[in-house]
């Protein structure tokens, strides 16, 4: 009962196997050990971020299989006619284009603030900003033009009901992250242009002072919203 | 296993000193307030407050039910409004919020050997979020229609129907707008718990060394996290077919014969929802509880806990496991009954490592120098209620038990033996105990028996009854027994004689308030560490810990949370920072 563990041994005594993992884990000052707060904050958000959105389309494929209402087609729904033909689901694919290319140069910005590169680093993030904005703007065409044809949240001409209620809270939840990201990324481009992160001016709520890390964090968060943005994609509109 | 670093071998620190946020006015030191140890006090004061108001709504149910007729007042739409107000208070806007909003931020920097949480400022927001939640909850009671009356489960469709009380006013909007709020600024605070327990921690603080208070917080706010997004994607959708008109929950139906304009949704749908938030919802409240017990036993029967790592994987695995229980709440729902068989097979699974627990903890008591402090008499009648209660889960999670005894009074008496009174029997237990902490005095001693012997004899008295109506066949949420065959004289009396013990142990809840206001300034000194304790909180150079808790040099951890009556050792506890190994000696005795 009394033998002495010893928290620091050497490689040798190290544990293998799963008890080396939970043993790693459970280590000494931080289970991450590269992981700063900041990033395994957003990255534990993200995860219970997940859970919302996974209950959303859940419920959504709960209602759709459910129904015994005709489901609208998605296909003939979001297309367009452009030059006399009707293209479908072009919008979108438009859309998805627009927001996966904002996730690269979010990655592009991430590395130029890492080299403390300010002017590349900021340009890069508006332009991401510029993407996203583009994006939401397309949704709200998107939006207009739907409701223009008669969908509502309560019902629409085709079929079951849960269509436009889905459609638009699903859609809005997104878009309202888009928009959250879109803000956030103009503030930190500010930031970054501004020089704060070099001479570590406090911030204007928090009294803190921010780090480049926090473009990679930003970047986090605008990931995670292209990546949800592709399973809406595959369930609403490509099912 | 003795688990003891040498003093040569601490590692360097991982993480610099961290930039802390100096208040500079009254106002940033105690209102608008980014250190945890405020943050935690204004939680639980506010907490606190909203819990009296769920208090009093509980008299007011048993004055209906002890004396039907007699206060006319209490009319059958008030009692629902009662009874739902009662619950969601309760689970939600007090435990919850007592347990990782009040307890978690007070100890978790304090035990964890952390300056504050990680992110003060994102934690400050966290309570204001939570303090406009409770606003906007009691607003309901003087909004047209008064609060919602639509049982604190707020099933659809009957919850957004004219015939609930507030289902057609303002009552279930502004409980689903403050459920979110509640979400979003929990949200806040549990990553703050999250990251300072995984990342925060002081030199020498390995996980295994948490105290078990540290891992039921933390464990609880994981689950959490991964449990509130259902409850809040839930109140969005019902907040739409109220406001909108949208159909997720709402299928095709009739009100006062006419159609309404709903159709096709699934009431079951939002059930599942819910219930994916509320069985964990049970644990989230039971782990910080069974993580407090834990220490309390330990440090008052001067014994080291028994079985520390079975108690550490235990807790992880009734958190992983009460995600995959959920449907046992909606036997009789009308889901398929091969769910049934499935859900009661994990909910019993989950029997086994809460046994393990509450084996440990009389293993912990079994030959142990017992003090009977207060706290210690509150962990005492956890176990008990915590057994009982646990032993009616047996009866409840089995299907063809509890499609009879489901929504009888038996259901009443199980969940407030083992998510209501036992939760709180621990927060008694744990407020004696760290209020000297918090305050610098020790609470009335001779008050806290009263309170103690008032409280738990009571409890058993109300809720212990209620297992005999509910297998009469008693029903709940019912305001109105009297004309009943199945009310027997007898039950009438048994029903009047519940009553008056509610009002006798809500009066001892009184005593127990004013003992917390007497005691700031009357109470005996307690200096810092009065319980003789071996966790950090209790080695902080000043009493109550100063801003930044521990003065200029952080604390380094060398053993575990539990080195009580260690033989070789010069007093029977070594706080977990003091380094040097006292091994037994080896000469015969």
């Amino acid at each position: 009962m009394a033998e002495t563990i010893l928290t620091h041994t050497s490689q040798l005594d190290r544990p293998q196997g799963w008890r080396g993992i939970a043993a790693d884990w459970a280590s000494d000052q931080r289970a991450f050990k590269n992981v700063s707060w900041g990033k395994a904050m957003m990255w534990i958000f993200l995860l219970s971020d997940t859970f919302i959105f996974g209950c959303f389309l859940l419920s959504y494929m709960t209602a759709r299989m459910s129904t015994r209402v005709p489901w609208p087609n998605p296909s003939e729904v979001f297309a367009l006619r452009i030059g006399g033909s009707e293209i479908p689901l072009i919008l979108i694919a438009i859309m998805t284009f627009v927001l996966i290319s904002s996730s690269g140069t979010m990655a592009m910005a991430v590395n130029f603030g890492y080299r403390h590169d300010r002017r590349k680093t900021a340009i890069l993030m508006l332009l991401t900003a510029a993407l996203g904005a583009t994006f939401v703007g397309m949704q709200a065409f998107e939006w207009t033009k739907l409701i223009t044809e008669g969908v509502r949240p309560w019902g629409n001409p085709w079929g079951a009901a849960q269509f436009g209620s889905c459609f638009f809270m699903i859609t809005g939840f997104h878009g309202t992250h888009v928009t959250i990201g879109v803000i956030f990324l103009i503030i930190v481009a500010r930031k970054v242009w501004r020089g704060d992160f070099d001479i570590g001016r406090p911030g204007f709520f928090t009294s803190r002072r921010g780090r480049y890390e926090n473009v990679e964090i930003m970047g986090l968060y605008w990931h995670f919203v292209d990546l949800v943005w592709v399973f809406i994609f595959a369930f609403f509109y490509l099912w | 296993m003795v688990d003891v670093t040498p003093a040569d071998a601490v590692p360097p620190a991982e993480v610099g000193e961290v930039e802390l946020y100096h208040p500079h006015s009254w106002w940033t030191k105690y209102v608008f307030s980014q250190d945890a140890k405020v943050i935690a006090v204004q939680y639980s004061a506010t907490a606190t407050a909203i819990g009296l108001v769920a208090l009093v709504l509980s008299w007011l149910m048993r004055l209906q039910l002890g004396f039907p007729g007699t206060f006319d007042f209490i009319t059958p739409e008030a009692y629902y409004q009662f009874i739902t107000m009662h619950g969601m208070i309760m689970v939600i806007y007090l435990l919850t919020a007592l347990f990782l909003g009040g307890f978690g931020n007070y100890l978790i920097p304090l035990m964890v050997g952390a300056r504050d949480m990680v992110f003060p400022y994102v934690n400050m927001l966290s309570y204001w979020i939570y303090l406009l939640a409770v606003l906007v909850l009691v607003s309901s009671f003087f909004a047209p229609g008064g609060p919602t009356g639509a049982g604190w489960t707020l099933y659809p469709p009957q919850a957004i129907m004219s015939g609930t009380p507030g289902g057609q006013d303002w009552g279930i909007i502004l409980m689903l707008s403050s459920l979110i709020l509640f979400i979003v600024g929990f949200t806040m605070g549990g990553l703050n718990y999250v990251v300072t327990v995984l990342q925060g921690r002081t030199r020498g603080m390995t996980l295994m060394r948490l105290p078990l208070t540290v891992w039921g917080i933390f464990t609880a706010t994981v689950m959490a996290l991964l449990a509130f997004p259902a409850l809040f994607v839930a109140c969005v959708m019902m907040l739409l077919d109220r406001v909108l008109g949208t159909s997720f929950f709402m299928p095709a139906i009739v009100e006062m014969g006419a159609q309404l304009q709903h159709n096709g949704g699934s009431p079951i749908l939002f059930q599942h929802l819910f219930w994916f938030f509320g069985h964990p919802e049970v644990y989230i409240v039971a782990l910080p509880a069974f993580g407090i017990v834990s220490d309390l036993i330990s440090t008052h029967a001067r014994k080291n806990i028994f079985g520390y790592r079975m108690m550490v994987w235990a807790i992880i695995a009734i958190g992983a496991l009460s995600f995959v229980v959920w449907a046992h709440h909606m036997y009789v729902s009308g889901m398929n009954p091969y769910f049934g068989f499935f859900f009661a097979t994990t909910t019993l699974i989950i029997a086994v490592p809460t046994a393990i627990k509450v084996y440990n903890w009389v293993l912990t008591l079994w030959r142990g120098d017992i003090h009977l402090t207060i706290p210690m008499l509150f962990a005492l009648a956890f176990i008990v209620t915590f057994v009982n209660g646990g032993l009616t889960g047996l009866f409840l999670g089995n299907v063809v038990v509890d499609v009879p005894l489901s929504d009888t009074m038996f259901v009443v008496a199980h969940f407030h033996m083992v998510m209501g009174v036992a939760p709180i029997l621990v927060i008694f237990g744990a407020i004696y105990h760290w209020y000297p902490k918090v305050t610098g005095r020790m609470l009335d001693e001779t008050l806290g028996k009263f309170h103690f012997w008032v409280t738990f004899l009571g409890a058993y008295l109300i809720f212990f009854p209620m297992h005999y109506l509910g297998l009469m066949g008693v029903p709940r949420r019912y305001a109105e027994l009297t004309d009943m065959t199945i009310m027997t004289e007898s039950a009438h009396h048994l029903n009047s004689f519940i009553s008056i013990m509610a009002f006798v142990v809500g009066f001892a809840q009184m005593v127990f308030l004013f003992n917390l206001i007497w005691s700031i300034r009357h109470g005996r000194e307690a200096g810092g560490n009065p319980w003789r304790a071996t966790t950090l909180e209790w080695q902080t150079p000043q009493t109550p810990p100063a801003h930044g808790n521990f003065g200029k040099e952080l604390p380094i951890v060398y053993r575990w949370a539990y080195d009580y009556s260690v033989p070789g050792a010069k007093e029977d506890f070594i706080p977990q920072n003091v380094p040097g190994d006292f091994a037994p000696s080896r000469e015969p005795a």
